[in-house]
């Protein structure tokens, strides 16, 4: 075991580069709407995976993976589901009053192994259970990471509402501090972000403006969550946002240590004055 | 047009000892464009902390249109409906009318019945139309204002002279 986990550091930088790799993409839920009034209302979101935010030109995201929770926590049914080739969407129906969340990936975590075989290098991507009953794990030098991944956004119908940020304590999480659909632009906002349910301190996070194509400079804010899990930066320009953060740490599951990476990506709105 | 305030989360204080009545002008111009809506309108006595010390008027449509039902738009009114409106169950009586025509018009508040306590306080005004533009217009101003003169701001786009006069009805 003490010998795999050494191998697992030396194959980290391998791993890194497979992270790296994916996160050039970026993965977004866009709703037609933030903020809404009225009894009740119809939303469509956006979810794809693209460079530019929040145009589409390279996939389409999965909509059978994307969730909708009410104001109270109960599931929204989702219409017209449609999986693009360079973007996806869905439409529900809010009829509570109070926060919506919309989200893909929160479920269980998803594995890498990596090993060489017959001199090739052979990459594997799936579920613990699958990885258990292909022998993945058996495979001689395997090296075994794990990722999760979230990304969501969030949607108000009248007054803001917590409920949808129960934590579940697993991977990063989002917690409000100011309420992602009462961000206006320069008042200072802060977001908090858990691991494992306990507050995600020295997180290093990428806040960025949409319509970056029309601009020569990304304009990217970067911000550091503090002891208490809590980053505070402050828009200056309206309009949709985007932000990300990732960790990773070292895990044993089911007596295999493993490198664990998590990553929380949401979407949101600067109003202006 | 004689608006007595209802106020959501206000208690009702006893009266204090001056018994004014601020009288607010909104000027809604005459725009020519292509295809005009009358705008959705709010007005309310902003706190120092930006909190609503009372809700003046909110001119919104009130049924269902054309457009679908009304409180769609509501939150086109985005300071309004951040600091008062999403907290509010519509309609309140007293306050939400029907929208106007451009033209002037006079919304008297009085200050005794909202139990507006001493200190200061910024009118604002927000209007958005549809398929036009949103402005919001504030006049900052101290409670008591016995004998102050009529303040003016006027808009630039959505809205005309905004003018806040105050009335000793003593």
């Amino acid at each position: 075991m003490k010998r795999l986990a050494l191998r697992m550091l030396a194959a980290s930088t391998l791993f890194l580069t497979v992270a790296g790799t994916a996160s050039a993409h970026r993965a977004w839920l866009l709703p037609s709407s933030f903020t809404l009034s009225g009894d009740e209302q119809w939303v469509t979101v956006d979810a794809a995976i693209s460079n530019d935010l929040f145009f589409p030109n390279h996939h389409g995201m999965d909509t059978a993976a994307i969730t909708v929770t009410a104001p109270d926590g109960s599931s929204v049914a989702i219409e017209n589901a449609a999986n693009g080739e360079i973007r996806s969407m869905l439409d529900f129906k809010a009829t509570q009053q109070g926060t919506y969340r919309i989200a893909t990936g929160g479920g269980e975590p998803f594995y890498f192994a990596s090993w060489e075989e017959n001199g090739e290098r052979k990459r594997w991507r799936g579920s613990l259970a699958d990885m258990r009953k292909e022998g993945i794990d058996k495979k001689a030098d395997v090296q075994v990471s794990q990722s999760s991944r979230s990304v969501e956004t969030f949607v108000t119908l009248g007054a803001p509402s917590t409920d949808v940020f129960a934590p579940k304590g697993k991977g990063l999480e989002f917690q409000p501090v100011t309420h992602p659909n009462d961000v206006f632009t320069g008042e200072p906002v802060s977001f908090k972000l858990l691991l494992d349910g306990k507050p995600a301190s020295g997180i290093e996070v990428e806040i960025l403006p949409g319509n970056d194509r029309y601009r020569d400079t990304p304009s990217v804010i970067k911000a550091k969550s503090d002891a208490n899990g809590v980053f505070t930066f402050t828009p200056e320009l309206p309009g949709p946002y985007w932000f990300t953060a990732g960790t990773e740490g070292d895990t044993v599951v089911d007596g295999m240590p493993m490198k664990v990476r998590s990553s929380y990506t949401a979407t949101f709105e600067a109003l202006p004055l | 047009m004689r608006a007595i305030l209802t106020l959501a989360g206000l208690a009702v204080l006893s009266a204090p000892a001056l018994a004014d009545t601020m009288e607010v002008g909104v000027d809604i111009p005459r725009l020519n464009v292509a295809e005009y809506h009358r705008p959705y309108l709010a007005a309310w006595i902003a706190n120092a902390d930006n909190s609503v010390a009372a809700n003046l008027a909110v001119w919104y449509q009130q049924g269902r249109g054309a457009e679908g039902e009304g409180e769609t738009w509501l939150k086109d009114l985005r300071q309004w409906w951040r600091r008062a409106g999403r907290d509010l169950n519509m309609p309140i009586d007293g306050v939400s009318g029907p929208t106007q025509a451009p033209g002037s018009h006079t919304i008297s508040f009085d200050a005794d019945t909202a139990a507006l306590e001493p200190g200061d306080y910024v009118l604002t005004v927000e209007a958005v139309r549809e398929v036009g533009g949103r402005e919001m217009v504030q006049i900052p101003f101290t409670w008591p204002a016995k004998g102050a003169a009529p303040a003016t701001v006027s808009g630039e786009t959505e809205l005309g002279a905004i003018t806040l006069t105050f009335v000793d009805d003593k």
